[in-house]
């Protein structure tokens, strides 16, 4: 099955539009049943046959209790349509915010995500972790949605209906994941080059796995003295413009937050998993994995690349 | 009143220089040759746009596949959207009523034949600065660069910081250019209706197609005048250093959207109403009936262009309205289903105890009246906002529109062609071929849009030069891609044809279909006065009139 299917919901918003989407979908249904037949019969009876006497049908001009008909029905049907969806729009958007939702803050950046737990003092990228939240002691995340340049927009089909992360226009959604699991989605309003590329993993997990994420998130980078040499070229080439390492003098904000990079699984937005071959070719020519992304190729020669990524590895 | 009375014997002109001809092709201010340039020209613009759909299509026929670049597939889907709405189905829009609104109210031309002219050569003149960017906007290795922010263009991602260069400003420049060609063009079709209409002919007792393009030029004249307001926001904000959608300025990406929006959601129904209109001509001809229930057909009309203009946040839920305003857009969008449905009932009616003949015209709004009931239902699953919060922005909505432009507007304009093909060049086209271009494309358009619903609903998001696999989109994409090869086919039978015919076939005379309309008591093609005479009527029908005096409609009417 496909793991981004709308109709295999594990939250309560998608779960309810998922409620809503099989009513709508039933009332089309049956519509489009009765009209499809009425066509293919007018079409298929009143085509003209080959024994044709030659003559024109009887001309019918209006008649206004069919047309009153025909109207008053679909009236009613879009009244009871209506009256549904508008249900759903204030069961999701009116929800007051329980008090201990966990607060992510979601930036959009050309091309990648960056999340922030500002309570809990983390900062991470492209990889979501969230509590999962069971049903009888909701545990929700409230997702504030921010962008840094484009137009982005947040959708996890399995999770709840997509909402845009818009500059200078914050917007904010709700998850509460009811099973534990790794869901995907991905950017869903155009927003450059590399749209296609900026993928979207959520992690639920139970609550212990949870707070053990986070605990190992507020660590400071691990240093190792194997590594100097890789951590001197990370602090003296552009690197530090754009990424930080927290603890070390990179404190850049452009790209995704380094400091704890090997505990995600995948690197340029979830482009490719994050394994030693990919990270060197990362930075080597980021073109071959993800062209038109705004990391630049590095231009270091063969050792320091090997330094570099063997700095990298090093940032559990 | 009588035929004889209108049609003058075909005078035969002696072959002149081509140059000649030529000249007379682009200076003319006739309304019949000005129709027949948009619908050549938006033709041409038909395979280019197509074209590029090919490529994207060939593009996504697997995951990770690399035909094109990101940067080459965004360009191909800003300049699909924006060829496709602007360059083909506008200029189809305005050709036909330019060529048929003054023949079926029985004028010897538009109102404003001069503005007739002008506005066409800046509807053509916007296509090619559009076109031009290919060449004229800096790109590498002094090659041109196309627009790549797609055919909404959101701010701010059209702003200098994002969009370096000057494709964005060809996009711009194009359409504002275009836009006022547009606005020309539907204030001559509105004063044409109200002044130049023959003796007789009441307001009750014009030819749907006359009423329903009435609409739609109102229409244009109040939606393009707000997408022509913010093409210029653009231009000063790109240029003089405004801040109209300078996010980083305290500017607003999300007024953009409304700018255009209140544009983009009635220029659907600019697009559709005139397919409407070609609908409720050829439907109750070939079914040999009276439209059933012509005054319910022009208020549903009316209502669906008032309705149609408070619509457009339907386009923005997931943009963070508040729950008020999504509930409002979702009524009134919903509302519209109701005049649409009317339409669809009234059709079905006008064809039911009729003499059904399926000339290749009456195939193509045959296949309209099926698609267009499908594209309306798609419509309502998507005006229930909390769907929408899914189904926006992914597969499921580009299929859901492609069953409108291509499954309903489309499908009405080959049928249009066929119908007044005979009238505008005096030769009937080939009815084999036609109902071979016909199946071919029927075929293609259900292979290509009714598998692209699936990946929608299975989460793909569109405007992706690639995706991932696993995630249950290969195959539907691989039809989808299947079916546009079908697609090309029946259009190139369809070329085929009209150039055959042009030559080859046989000939029309005035009134091919036995139809009822003024423009078919004039001579095939129409002289450059159209009527020897002007005609008085007394019907909606007076060809039908003329052919049953003994049981005329003027007498239920």
């Amino acid at each position: 099955m496909s793991p981004t299917n709308i109709f295999a919901p594990v939250s309560t918003s998608a779960k309810s539009i998922f409620g809503l989407s099989i009513f709508v979908l039933a009332v089309t249904a049956a519509i489009f049943v009765v009209v499809f037949a009425l066509l293919t019969y007018s079409v298929v009876k009143f085509r003209k046959r080959t024994n044709d006497d030659g003559r024109e049908p009887p001309q019918v001009y209006g008649s206004n209790q069919v047309e009153l008909a025909w109207t008053v029905i679909p009236v009613l049907i879009v009244v009871a349509l209506f009256m549904a969806t508008a249900r759903v729009i204030a069961d999701v958007q009116k929800t007051a915010r329980p008090e201990n939702a966990i607060e992510v803050i979601a930036i959009g950046h050309q091309f990648w995500w960056e999340y922030r737990y500002p309570a809990l003092g983390v900062v991470t990228a492209n990889e979501l972790h969230v509590p999962v939240s069971d049903p009888a002691h909701p545990t929700p995340t409230l997702i504030k949605l921010l962008s840094a340049d484009t137009d982005h927009s947040f959708w996890v089909p399995r999770l709840a209906g997509k909402t845009d992360l818009i500059p200078n226009h914050p917007n904010s959604m709700w998850i509460d994941p009811h099973q534990t699991g790794l869901y995907l989605g991905q950017c869903a309003q155009y927003c450059g080059t590399q749209h296609a590329k900026m993928l979207l993993r959520v992690y639920v997990q139970s609550r212990d796995e949870f707070d053990r994420w986070i605990q190992e998130q507020r660590r400071p980078a691990f240093a190792s003295d194997a590594a100097s040499r890789g951590q001197r070229i990370f602090e003296t080439t552009a690197c530090i413009n754009c990424h930080t390492v927290a603890g070390t003098v990179a404190d850049g904000r452009f790209g995704p937050d380094l400091t704890h990079l090997m505990s995600r699984d995948t690197i340029a937005a979830g482009a490719t998993p994050n394994t030693p071959q990919n990270l060197r070719l990362w930075i080597r020519d980021p073109e071959a994995i993800k062209p038109g992304s705004l990391m630049p190729a590095m231009e270091l020669n063969d050792q320091d690349l090997n330094a570099l990524t063997a700095y990298l590895e090093t940032l559990r | 009143m009588s035929t004889d009375a209108i049609a003058l014997p075909r005078t035969e002109l002696a072959s002149r220089p081509v140059v000649d001809a030529l000249h007379e092709w682009v200076t003319t201010v006739d309304h019949k040759r000005l129709g027949i340039l948009y619908i050549v020209y938006a033709l041409l613009f038909l395979v280019i746009g197509g074209i590029e759909a090919g490529v994207m299509r060939i593009q996504l026929v697997r995951p990770h596949n690399d035909f094109v670049s990101p940067q080459v597939f965004n360009r191909m889907f800003t300049m699909h959207g924006t060829t496709m709405i602007f360059f083909v189905a506008m200029p189809l829009v305005f050709g036909f009523a330019n060529y048929l609104i003054p023949l079926m109210i029985g004028a010897r031309d538009m109102a404003f034949p001069r503005l007739n002219a002008f506005s066409f050569w800046l509807t053509a003149f916007g296509g090619l600065l559009l076109y031009f960017s290919l060449v004229g906007a800096n790109g590498l290795y002094g090659a041109g660069n196309a627009p790549d922010v797609g055919w909404f263009a959101y701010a701010p991602l059209t702003s200098r910081t994002f969009s370096v260069g000057h494709s964005t400003d060809f996009w711009t420049l194009g359409l504002l250019v275009s836009g006022f060609g547009s606005i020309g063009t539907a204030i001559n079709i509105l004063t044409t209706i109200l002044c130049l209409r023959c003796p007789g002919m009441s307001l009750g007792k014009m030819p749907l197609l006359v009423w329903l393009n009435f609409v739609m030029s109102g229409m244009v004249v109040l939606a393009v005048s707000p997408l022509t307001a913010a093409q210029l926001m653009l231009l000063v904000d790109r240029y003089l250093g405004g801040h109209f959608f300078d996010t980083q300025a305290g500017g607003s990406a999300v007024i953009w959207m409304h700018f255009f929006w209140i544009f983009g959601h009635p220029e659907v129904y600019v697009l559709v109403i005139p397919a409407f209109a070609f609908a409720s001509e050829i439907i109750p001809v070939f079914s040999r009936k009276a439209i059933f229930g012509y005054p319910v057909m022009v208020a549903a009309t009316i209502c669906i262009g008032f309705i149609g203009m408070s619509v457009w946040a339907h386009h923005m839920f997931t943009v963070g309205m508040s729950s008020n305003a999504n509930t409002f857009f979702v009524l009134s969008t919903m509302a519209i289903a109701v005049p649409t449905g009317i339409k669809i009932f009234n059709w079905l009616a006008t064809m039911w105890g009729g003499k059904i003949e399926f000339k290749t015209p009456m195939l193509f709004c045959v296949g309209f009246l099926f698609q267009f009931l499908i594209a309306g239902l798609t419509g309502i699953m998507l005006s229930a906002a909390p769907f929408d919060w899914q189904l926006g922005n992914s597969y499921f909505v580009v299929a859901h529109f492609h069953y409108v432009i291509v499954g309903g507007i489309l499908f009405t304009v080959f049928a249009a062609l066929y119908y007044w093909f005979p009238k505008m060049t005096g030769r009937m086209c080939d009815e084999t071929l036609g109902k071979l271009h016909f199946w071919l494309f029927l075929i293609g358009f259900h292979l290509t849009f009714d598998f692209m619903h699936i990946p929608g609903l299975l989460g793909m998001p569109r405007r992706i030069y690639t995706y991932e696999p696993g995630r249950g989109w290969d195959i539907w994409n691989l039809i989808v891609t299947i079916g546009v090869f079908f697609q090309a086919l029946g259009t190139l039978v369809f070329v085929a044809n009209l150039l055959w015919s042009y030559f080859k076939g046989k000939a029309a005379g005035n009134d091919p279909w036995d139809a009822w309309t003024l423009e078919w008591s004039t001579n095939s093609p129409p002289p450059a006065y159209n009527f020897a005479t002007i005609p008085a009527i007394k019907s909606r029908r007076p060809l039908w009139d003329l052919k049953h005096p003994d049981d005329p409609d003027w007498k239920y009417e």
